[in-house]
């Protein structure tokens, strides 16, 4: 099943929770839309689902107009941030309900449904848990059933919002993990949101980065990673040295001190420079593009963390390997190994 | 035995006094001197028992004063019965009402946005904050012979006044607020993710309603009707307004109750007094069992 997006808009009130997005998702693939709070990421995946409708815009599930259809219709698999389990029913039950609540006429006897569920607690390992009720279970094992009980409909498309947004961290990367393999074993074409990029670049097959309700990039995790598009994207992805800069006459400045760096083809004015922390290689002060000075040094397992007082006025942190070891107090300089300067501030 | 003579040894260390000293000046800050504690407590209980407790023994020790005999023959009186039936069916009439209102009215509340949400939850407090006697007249003013609606309902030979219709629509006026007010909240805190995850299951709205939701506050609506009830079959004020007091036919128990009283028949007026507060001791069991189960069906998916 595809999914295709055009120039979807969604106001609540003055605020524009989707701003003009298009995306289209290929057949089985496992989707990401990874953005802060706020950047319209869960609103479009509950369009999608039909528990939202659009200002404009168009939705098509293979070629066909899914707006035309109302939520009930659309075969689609939702799995909730809170679980949404139904409270009153065993974890069975609300397995069963999607195939329960199926018209007289196409509904499956009995001994089906209790055989298909079944199936469906020993794909998520929780056979055992049967007759217990949600309220006795623990967060993972609830997400686990809600994703049971979405994949009992036989879903076209499964939608995942925030699925391990409420779990503490250990759970959330074990069910990671799961659900890779789990979309390796049943291949269904696949959305989940997420504000954690470690999660987007470790799960997804493509990663979805969005703000303000734009999509901002579109790409696989190491392309969202390793080329950002945008200065939202580098800053959001990875941790990274954000340096305002000027560009005038193939120069680049940092507060009154030119860098030494190539300034070709850069349209001059304000602009940002964005380094990864660890890109940054410290060198013998007057070797590379910036000089600073060490303020404090803290060490994480392999790489020891500095802050640095630029020359030029900026203070920034690098995380440096521990095979030279830096002091409060060194002058250094520093060399960004990779860089990406983006117009505008 | 090392362990028993080394606690022995540090209970009489001043340092160990210096602990228990603490411990007690820690309890002092969680609790009030015994003496005020004994005089607060028996403040409590004097005045339940002279407000409340008094009050219920009265009407029992009245209603039997002649007897068991005399009692069960003022109930059985064709004015009580006729009374007693009145009552059930004006408590019956309005509770299912109530209940149909009360729920339409909660659901839209709490869980849809719309322009005059708060308009409309005032609204359904009103019969709350009016005097039931205010009640009871809008409906003389709407039905009443110079009301409104009065000479249409002459001419059409329909009685709405001193009769079932006006008893019962003046009752459900002022219980109407029970059953909403006891789901709202409740609602809200559960939101409508369930509700969306049993649509996106393919769910009609109908299932969703009765297989969803309807369980998820059941209790919430036994509680509401609970108190509905009681109440309905205690109003007085807006019933006496609209039943004319038509002896063996519009008269409910309240207003019987007060007729007697006033014709000095004293054990009749406390026989019927007595079952309206065995009503209120029912409602009150059942109501602290409910309790419990609404305490229960809070916080399960959440947090």
């Amino acid at each position: 099943m595809t999914i295709e997006v055009k120039n979807l808009v969604k106001k609540f009130g003055s605020f524009a929770a989707l701003d003009g997005v298009d995306l289209k998702v290929n057949d089985g693939e496992l989707l990401a839309l990874l953005g802060p709070s706020g950047s319209g990421k869960t609103t479009l995946l509950r369009i999608i689902a039909g528990l939202d409708w659009p200002d404009s815009g168009e939705v098509a599930f293979n070629g066909e107009d899914a707006l035309a259809q109302g939520a009930r219709e659309r075969h689609v698999g939702f799995v909730f941030q809170h679980y949404a389990l139904f409270r009153h029913m065993s974890v069975f039950e609300n397995v069963a309900f999607g195939l329960r609540v199926q018209p007289r006429a196409v509904r499956k006897d009995d001994a089906t449904i209790r055989a298909r569920v079944k199936e469906l607690l020993d794909l998520v390992q929780l056979d055992w848990l049967a007759d217990r009720y949600p309220s006795q279970l623990s967060g993972g094992q609830r997400q686990r059933i809600a994703l049971a009980r979405a994949l009992a409909i036989e879903p076209r498309i499964l939608l995942l919002d925030e699925p391990f947004g409420a779990l503490d961290a250990k759970v959330r990367k074990e069910l990671r993990k799961w659900l890779r393999s789990l979309h390796h074993e049943i291949h269904v074409t696949s959305i989940f949101v997420t504000h954690d990029q470690e999660e987007a670049l470790e799960v997804a097959n493509r990663v979805v980065v969005m703000d303000k309700g734009r999509i901002e990039q579109i790409g696989s995790p190491d392309d969202v990673y390793e080329t950002p598009a945008t200065a939202f994207v580098h800053g959001f992805i990875g941790e990274s040295i954000e340096l305002p800069i000027q560009v005038e006459g193939g120069v680049i400045r940092l507060g009154d001190r030119p860098l030494r760096l190539v300034a070709d083809e850069l349209a001059p004015g304000a602009s940002k420079l964005f380094v990864r922390r660890h890109d940054m290689l410290v060198g013998p002060p007057g070797s590379g593009a910036f000089e600073g000075a060490v303020q404090h040094v803290r060490n994480f397992g392999p790489v020891q963390r500095a802050e640095v007082a630029l020359s030029g006025g900026e203070t920034i942190e690098i995380d440096a390997p521990r095979d030279r070891e830096l002091r409060a107090g060194d002058t250094i300089s520093l060399e960004p190994r990779r860089y990406r300067i983006f117009a505008g501030t | 035995m090392t362990m028993q003579i080394a606690d022995s040894v540090s209970l009489s260390s001043p340092e160990a006094k210096a602990r228990a000293h603490a411990a007690a000046a820690r309890n002092n800050l969680r609790t009030e001197p015994k003496a005020v504690r004994i005089a607060i407590i028996t403040l409590a209980i004097l005045f339940l028992s002279v407000f409340v407790v008094l009050p219920l023994v009265l009407v029992f020790a009245q209603a039997f004063s002649k007897g068991i005999l005399a009692y069960f023959d003022a109930l059985a009186e064709p004015e009580a019965l006729a009374a007693i039936k009145l009552t059930l069916l004006v408590a019956a009439i309005s509770v299912v009402l109530n209940l149909v209102f009360g729920l339409v009215a909660a659901w839209a509340i709490a869980k849809f946005e719309f322009r005059g949400k708060t308009f409309l939850i005032t609204l359904i407090d009103l019969p709350f904050s009016v005097s039931p006697v205010i009640s009871g007249l809008v409906f003389v003013l709407l039905f009443g012979a110079q009301g409104y609606f009065g000479g249409w309902l002459r001419d059409h030979d329909i009685q709405i006044l001193f009769a079932v219709p006006g008893i019962a629509l003046a009752t459900t006026f002022v219980t109407f607020p029970f059953v909403a007010r006891a789901l709202i909240p409740l609602m809200q805190e559960q939101g409508t993710q369930e509700e969306e995850a049993a649509i996106s299951l393919g769910a009609s709205g109908l299932q969703t309603f009765f297989r969803v939701t309807l369980p998820n506050i059941k209790w919430g609506v036994l509680y509401g009707v609970l108190l509905c009830n009681a109440r309905a079959m205690g109003e007085f004020g807006a019933v006496s307004v609209v039943s004319g007091h038509i002896r063996g036919e519009t008269n409910t128990m309240p207003l019987l109750v007060e007729i007697l009283y006033n014709e000095y028949q004293f054990v009749a007026a406390f026989a019927i007094a007595s079952l309206l507060a065995m009503l209120a001791l029912i409602t009150l069991i059942a109501k602290t069992i409910l309790e419990r189960h609404l305490d229960e069906g809070h916080d399960v998916n959440d947090h």
